[in-house]
């Protein structure tokens, strides 16, 4: 089992889920978050004096998925938040042990 | 039998909602048994008057009171027709004192959506206290010190209790000082007319008093703003605005020494916008720049405003609340020059945003709508002195001329003067206060003021042959400048001395919010630090 968190631009959010859909990953989790990387954020004018805004949004979607369609996943990811343009994020893939249903109490296997 | 029980535990026993309806139940059938039989007594006699939907018959001559209908007397007549007249211009000075109450909601949101998210609960409160403070210190002394000799204001049926200004003699001359009538209202100040008059100039005071609330924001305690807020109603403003309006010896200029009308002021671009931007800059210069706003080498650090949809709409509010500030400052409904009051204010507005805009977007790729937002207001400013005695023309040139300053005004407040205004209050009040007088003594083009300040024949300025006019002007502008900034510089000396003027370093680097007013503005948000908050190159000022 895998953890895979992906930081992508926040109008790509919705084609992300719509592809992890259609490779039937079943749930996900989706945080606002702020973050660089190598370009280090863009510069604004306010008022005539530019400044930088280092941290820009983005949005980091976890999702849990069975070793076997770990590719798949990360695949599809890529392919939907993909714009070609310096921001487009991340995908982090993560060893998770194990994974429990809160309404029944059950672990997942 | 579990039905039975049911039933019997509803009516025994009802839980609340069960209790209240059954309540409104019994209370409608008792209703309909007591009032029946009188709407039935009421459709026995139908109405006997006519209705009237286009409006043609209602108000005729049976609405004027007089002894024998058959035969008015022309005396019962002018005495309806008078009151009405003074009914117009009383309906007229209350609705658009009320527009220009509700500037206020206008200042609120435009000095909070350009200050930071951390500060929004300390920025607003201000803006609202503002309002019962300047209230109250204005009912104490204000309003008697402004108006209290103004004499009759003929437009709301003569205010005469308004009668005793304190005047000294100077090259052979009366110079009026302050009035003397009307503290608390009371006396026989307890009057319609005054009353009137004393709501007007009271939203007024209040546009003034709010202005150094945007350049001071940020790192003003609340306390000394309190105290302040006091000083501004009761004494600063009342004074330089009685030496306008109330009859004093800026009013007198032109009887006196022959220049033009006087000092003459429309609506207020000195004795509301340049005073309060002129106490802003003085506020400002004593408190110091905000934390980081400046880096070692003294280069201005950007401070983005957390919400520029506030702004805006508070521009708007502001933009709609001066259709009350100029075409109410005839302070008569029923004259009819209000139109060219209202259309010239309008146009210079608009012409304000455009300039601001076009040279903004030249100057720097993109129309910052921060400045968008100062331009119309400038434009809006600059036009208050002038706008009754102008032609649209020179309504668009005044207001347009108005957005190309407040930008350049901006800019070398900030960057050369190294002063910290937020939202731009002296570049839009106070520099473009002084813009407005000018351009009356420019612009005025001779179809409007006959007798103004007591003098004959109508206003006109420089461009129409009076150069006197532009000299009056200009003293007005000049006794401000000196009158307000030295004595709020002095004023906040003396706070800074004893109660100090500027909150912690520490308050202000976590916001205002907690530390000042113990709510936050947004208690819901995670802040996150804009550029410039805690800078670690920031240096106090000397």
């Amino acid at each position: 089992m895998k953890l895979i968190k992906s930081v992508v631009r926040p109008n790509k959010v919705d084609d992300v889920r719509d592809a992890l859909e259609k490779i039937n990953v079943p749930g996900m989790t989706v945080t606002e978050v702020r973050g660089h990387g190598r370009q280090k954020g863009h510069t604004a004018i306010y008022r005539g004096k530019e400044y930088n805004v280092s941290l820009l949004p983005k949005v980091e979607i976890e999702v849990v998925v069975q070793d076997a369609i770990v590719d798949d996943v990360i695949k599809a990811i890529i392919t939907a938040a993909r714009t070609g343009e310096i921001g487009d994020g991340r995908v982090f893939v993560l060893p998770a042990e194990h994974s429990y249903n809160i309404r029944t109490g059950e672990k997942d296997v | 039998m579990a039905w039975m029980k049911t039933v019997c535990n509803v009516l025994i026993r009802p839980k609340p909602l069960m209790r209240s309806l059954l309540l409104g139940v019994a209370l409608a059938i008792l209703g309909a048994v007591v009032v029946r039989p009188s709407l039935q007594a009421q459709a026995a006699t139908p109405p006997a008057a006519l209705n009237d939907p286009t409006g043609a018959t209602t108000g005729t001559a049976k609405d004027v009171t007089v002894k024998d209908a058959a035969n008015p007397t022309l005396p019962e007549v002018m005495e309806t027709v008078g009151h009405n007249k003074i009914a117009i211009n009383f309906v007229w000075v209350l609705m658009t004192g009320f527009l220009v109450m509700f500037m206020q909601a206008g200042f609120a949101m435009v000095e909070t959506g350009f200050t930071r998210a951390k500060n929004v609960a300390h920025t607003m409160s201000m803006n609202f206290l503002i309002y019962p403070i300047g209230m109250l210190g204005y009912w104490i002394c204000g309003f008697a010190m402004h108006m209290g000799g103004v004499g009759a204001v003929a437009a709301l049926g003569g205010t005469a209790p308004l009668n005793h200004e304190f005047t000294i003699q100077l090259f052979g001359h009366p110079f009026g000082l302050f009035g003397l009538k009307g503290f608390f209202l009371s006396g026989d100040t307890y009057d319609v007319g005054v009353f009137a008059l004393f709501l007007f100039q009271m939203v007024f005071m209040d546009t003034a008093g709010t202005i150094p609330t945007g350049a001071m924001a940020e790192r003003w305690k609340l306390t000394a703003f309190i105290v302040f807020g006091f000083f501004m109603s009761m004494f600063a403003y009342p004074l330089y605005a009685n030496w306008v309006w109330g009859g004093g010896w800026l009013a007198m200029l032109g009887q006196n020494f022959g220049l033009g009308h006087g000092h003459v002021d429309f609506a207020g671009s000195s004795v509301v916008h340049m005073v309060g931007g002129v106490a802003a800059l003085a506020g400002a210069i004593v408190i110091g720049p905000r934390i980081g706003k400046y880096d070692k080498q003294g280069n201005p650090v950007a401070m983005p405003g957390h919400h520029i949809p506030m702004a805006i709409a508070g521009t708007f509010i502001l933009c709609f609340g001066w259709f009350g500030f100029n075409p109410g400052s005839t302070l008569a409904g029923t004259d009819l020059r209000i139109a060219v009051v209202a259309v010239n204010t309008m146009l210079a507005g608009a012409a304000g945003a455009m300039t601001a805009m076009i040279y903004v977007w030249l100057k720097f790729g993109k129309p910052d709508p921060s400045m968008l937002a100062n331009g119309m207001l400038a434009g809006l400013v600059a036009i208050t002195a002038p706008c009754a005695f102008v032609t649209s023309v020179s309504a668009v040139i005044i207001g347009g001329i108005a957005g190309i300053i407040v930008v350049v005004a901006v800019l070398f407040i900030e960057r050369t003067m190294k002063i910290d205004d937020p939202v731009g209050a002296v570049a839009v009040h106070g520099v473009n206060g002084l813009w407005g007088i000018l351009a009356l003594g420019l612009f005025a083009d001779g179809t409007y003021g006959d007798g103004w300040n007591g003098v004959p024949g109508t206003v006109r300025g420089l461009f129409y042959g009076d150069a006197g006019q532009f000299f009056a002007e200009a003293i007005g502008g000049l006794t401000c400048f000196v009158f307000i900034f030295v004595s709020f510089f002095i004023f906040f000396k003396i706070v800074e001395m004893t109660m100090g003027n500027r909150v912690s370093a520490e308050a202000e680097l976590e916001g205002l919010d907690m530390p000042e007013m113990g709510a936050m503005g947004y208690p819901d948000f995670v802040m996150t630090p804009g550029p410039g908050e805690s800078h670690p190159d920031y240096v106090p000022r000397a």
